[in-house]
C-alpha cells in the first residue's frame, strides 16, 4: 500500500525524524493560504500531493517566492491533471497540496530503505546524489551507493548509522542529526511494517540541520491488519475504479489494457493465463484470480467486474480446480451469467473432477459458452472469438 | 525414492480444528498420508478428524513421534506456529498459510538459521510424493508416481504442469511447492539439489514468476551442479512492472525481476525454458525420452 508525501511525513515525524514545517490544503482558498504563509514565511515550495513519482519534472512541485506566486501555483496545481512517468499518460487528479517553507540547501543525499529479498533482510541504502533516481546511480556507479544490512535479531545499530553517514560525508552536528535521522527512520520502517522507506533528497541545510525534503512510503499489504493508522490513509483516489471494487469482495484484479478478460484460480495459472493469450495473438484485459474456491458468488462478482471494463471483448475462464467439482463450477458460471446477463463469447477451460457434466450444464445453458480442452485450446478459442465479433 | 516426504513421514497438523485445517487433514488421510495428530491449543484431548488434538507442538510430538508438521493457522499467528514447530525439533514445517506479514517472516528466517528444521512455503500448497504421502491442499488424484521432479512457486501453476504430465503419462517424484511470498523458507536451488541426489529423479520441471532472483541463483547452481535435463517456465511474461500479481512476491519492482531477463538467464545456463506454459508437458517428455518424430 501507497500513502502520500504528507501523510509519510507525518508517520516519521513521530519517529524524530526531521521534516519541514508545512500546511496541506485542498482548496486554494486565498485566506487560507495567507494564513500558512504568515506561519512559513517566504519563500514556500508548493508540492502536488499524488502517489506517484516524477511530480517535479511534470510541473507538480513549484518554488514560490511572494503570496501571489503562492496563490497562483495552488490554483494551477490543484485540480491540475498531473502527467509524471509513472502515472502513464493518463495522469492523476490533484486533489491535494502540500504547502512547505522553502528551506536554505547546502545539499541533497540519498536515504533509503528496503525489504532485500536476496539475504531476507532490511538493507539501507546512503548516496550523496539525491534528487537521483536510485535505479539509475544503481546501474551506471553502483560504488556511489553505500548499503547496510539489519540484522532483524539486534535491529539497526549506531555503528552502521555512523558508517552511513561518514560514507555521505557528514561533518560536526551535521553528522549526529544525520545518525539520529538514520536511526528514527529505520525504527519507523519497522514499527510500520515498510516495504520501502525513501528519503530523497534527503537535506542538509547552511545550519547543518538535517531534513526529510521528500518522503516515500510503501507499506507490506499483509501487515495492514495491524497498522490501523496506515490503512486510515488510503486514498481511493489513486486507485482504479475496478480494482477498489474487486477489493470488496477478496478479488485479485489489476486492469491492463487488452481485449479478453481473464478469470483464473490462482495467482501463477492467472499470469500463465495473460502469457498464454498474448503468445496466441490476443492481448489480455486484466489480471484477475477468484481464489482456490471459485465460488458462485465469486464468480458472479468477477464477471461483473471484468464487464464493466468497454475494452472486454470476450472471457476467457481457466479454472483448474482439482479437488473442485466441474459440473458445481459450471453451474455457479451459468447462474452468475444469468444473473449479469452475459451477451460476451466465453470461454471456459476447466479441470477437476466430474468434468463431462460440467461441459453438459454449460452447453446446455442457451449462453454463447464455448468449451475448451486445456489452456492452449482455450486462449485460442478465446482469441478467434473476439475476432469473430470485431 | 523421493524427496522430503514418504510412506513414514509421520504428520501433525497445527490448526487441525479450524475450517481449512480439518478440511485439508481429511483430504491428507484420505490420500494414506500418516497423519499421528494435531495441535490447537486449549482443546487437547479432544479428537479431529480421527486423530488426537494436543495444545503444543512438542507435546504432539512427544505422544506421536511426529517428524513434520504442516500450519493451517491464520495469518497473524502464523509466524509464531513456524516457531514454535522449529522449537519443538519438528524436521519438515510445511506453511500454508498465506499473507503473513514480510517482517514477521524476516524475523523466523533469522531465527531459523543454523537450525536443522527446514521450512516450506508460506503461501504454498504443500509437498506431494505421488501414491505415498500428500501434505498440503493439491488435488491428489492428478498425480503419478514417476520421474519429474517438480518445484514451483505457484499452486494451481503446478497443477497445470502436473496435469500434462500425468496426461501424457509421465509420473513424477515429488512436487514441492514453495510458496508465493519475497521472504520464504526452502528455495529452488535447496529443491533442485534434492532432486539432483535422488535416484527417482531424472528430471527436473521449475516454475517460477516474476519478482526477486531465486530463479536466476537456481539457473546458475543447476549450470555448475545438475547433470539431470531441466524443464522452465516463468509466469508474467505480459505482468506490468510495479504491480503485486497476487503473490506478494510477484513484483517487477525497478526494472529488476521480469520474466524476460529471468528466462534468458535460465536458457544461458542450460535449462530449456518453455515459453508457453502449454509446453511445459511435452518438452519434459522430451527432456526424458529425446526429441520423437511423430
Amino acid at each position: 500500500m501507497k500513502i502520500h508525501e504528507y501523510q509519510a511525513k507525518e508517520v516519521i515525524r513521530k519517529f524524530g525524524v526531521p521534516t519541514p514545517d508545512g500546511s496541506v490544503i485542498e482548496t486554494a482558498d486565498a485566506d487560507a493560504i495567507n494564513e500558512i504563509v504568515d506561519e512559513l514565511g517566504l519563500p514556500v515550495v508548493v508540492k502536488a500531493q499524488i502517489h506517484a513519482g516524477g511530480r517535479g519534472k511534470g510541473g507538480g512541485v513549484k518554488l514560490a517566492k511572494t503570496r501571489e506566486e503562492v496563490i497562483e501555483y495552488s490554483n494551477e496545481i490543484l485540480g491540475m491533471n498531473l502527467v509524471t512517468h509513472q502515472t502513464g499518460p493518463e495522469g492523476q487528479l490533484v486533489k491535494t497540496i502540500l504547502i512547505e517553507e522553502g528551506l536554505d540547501i547546502a545539499r541533497e543525499l540519498y536515504l533509503g530503505i528496503v525489504i532485500d529479498r536476496e539475504t531476507s533482510r532490511a538493507a539501507i541504502m546512503a548516496s550523496e546524489e539525491g534528487g537521483m533516481e536510485i535505479e539509475e546511480v544503481a546501474a551506471n556507479t553502483p560504488e556511489k551507493i553505500m548499503k547496510v544490512w539489519v540484522d532483524p535479531a539486534i535491529g539497526l545499530m549506531p555503528s552502521q548509522a555512523r558508517e552511513l553517514a561518514f560514507f555521505l560525508k557528514l561533518e560536526g552536528a551535521a553528522f549526529k542529526a544525520g545518525v539520529k535521522f538514520i536511526m528514527s527512520l529505520y525504527k519507523a520502517f519497522e514499527a510500520k511494517d515498510c516495504s520501502l522507506a525513501e528519503i530523497n533528497p534527503l537535506l542538509i541545510t547552511g545550519d547543518n540541520e538535517v531534513i526529510a525534503l521528500d518522503c516515500k512510503m510503501n507499506f507490506d499489504d499483509n501487515a495492514l491488519f495491524r497498522q490501523k493508522e496506515i490503512v486510515e490513509c488510503r486514498d481511493l483516489n489513486e486507485e482504479e475504479e475496478l480494482e477498489i471494487e474487486a477489493s470488496k469482495y477478496d478479488l485479485n484484479y489489476i486492469k491492463l489494457d487488452g481485449s479478453i478478460g481473464c478469470m483464473v484460480n490462482g495467482a501463477g495459472l492467472a499470469m500463465a493465463t495473460m502469457d498464454i493469450i498474448k503468445i496466441e495473438g490476443g492481448e489480455p484485459a486484466n489480471f484477475l484470480d477468484v481464489g482456490g474456491g471459485a465460488s458462485e458468488e465469486q464468480i458472479e462478482n468477477a464477471f461483473r467486474i471484468i464487464l464493466a471494463d468497454e475494452s472486454v471483448k470476450g472471457i476467457f475462464i481457466n479454472i483448474f480446480g482439482g479437488i473442485l467439482r466441474c459440473d458445481r463450477l459450471a453451474n455457479g458460471v451459468v447462474n452468475a451469467a444469468r444473473k449479469i446477463n452475459v451477451t460476451a463469447p466465453v470461454i471456459i477451460r476447466m479441470e477437476g473432477t466430474n468434468v463431462d457434466e460440467g461441459k453438459k450444464i454449460l452447453a446446455e445453458s442457451g449462453f454463447n459458452f464455448i468449451v475448451a480442452d486445456g489452456m492452449r485450446d482455450g486462449a485460442k478459442k478465446a482469441v478467434s472469438a473476439i475476432t469473430a465479433t470485431a | 525414492m523421493s524427496v522430503l516426504v514418504n510412506k513414514d513421514t509421520r504428520l501433525i497438523v497445527q490448526g487441525i480444528t479450524g475450517k481449512e485445517g480439518s478440511f485439508h487433514t481429511a483430504g491428507c488421510k484420505e490420500y494414506g498420508t500418516n497423519v499421528v495428530g494435531g495441535v490447537t491449543p486449549g482443546k487437547e484431548g479432544q479428537k479431529a478428524e480421527g486423530v488426537p488434538v494436543f495444545n503444543t507442538v512438542r507435546r504432539a510430538k512427544d505422544a506421536t513421534g511426529a517428524n513434520a508438521t504442516v500450519i493451517f493457522v491464520p495469518p497473524p499467528f502464523a509466524a509464531d506456529a513456524i516457531f514454535e514447530a522449529v522449537e519443538s525439533g519438528i524436521e519438515l514445517v510445511i506453511c500454508i498459510t498465506e499473507g503473513i506479514p514480510v517482517y514477521d517472516m524476516i524475523k523466523v528466517k533469522q531465527y531459523m538459521s543454523g537450525k536443522s528444521s527446514r521450512l516450506i512455503g508460506p503461501n504454498c500448497p504443500g509437498i506431494i510424493t505421488p501414491g505415498q504421502a500428500k501434505i498440503g491442499i493439491m488435488p491428489g488424484h492428478i498425480h503419478i508416481p514417476g520421474p519429474v521432479g517438480v518445484v514451483s512457486r505457484s499452486g494451481t501453476l503446478t497443477y497445470e504442469a502436473v496435469g500434462q504430465l500425468t496426461g501424457l503419462g509421465i509420473g513424477q517424484s515429488t512436487c514441492v511447492g514453495i510458496g508465493g511470498d519475497p521472504v520464504n523458507g526452502t528455495d529452488f536451488i535447496d529443491v533442485i539439489k534434492l532432486f539432483n541426489d535422488d535416484d527417482q529423479t531424472e528430471a527436473i520441471c521449475m516454475i517460477g514468476e516474476i519478482g526477486g532472483s531465486a530463479e536466476e541463483d537456481a539457473a546458475r547452481y543447476i549450470q555448475e551442479n545438475v547433470k539431470k535435463p531441466v524443464v522452465g517456465f516463468i509466469a508474467g511474461q505480459t505482468a506490468p512492472p510495479g504491480r503485486r500479481m497476487g503473490h506478494a512476491g510477484a513484483i517487477i519492482s525497478g526494472g529488476k525481476g521480469t520474466a524476460d531477463e529471468k528466462m534468458k538467464i535460465m536458457r544461458e545456463c542450460g535449462i530449456s525454458v518453455v515459453k508457453s506454459p502449454a509446453d511445459l508437458g511435452e518438452t519434459i517428455k522430451q527432456a526424458l525420452f529425446g526429441a520423437t518424430n511423430n
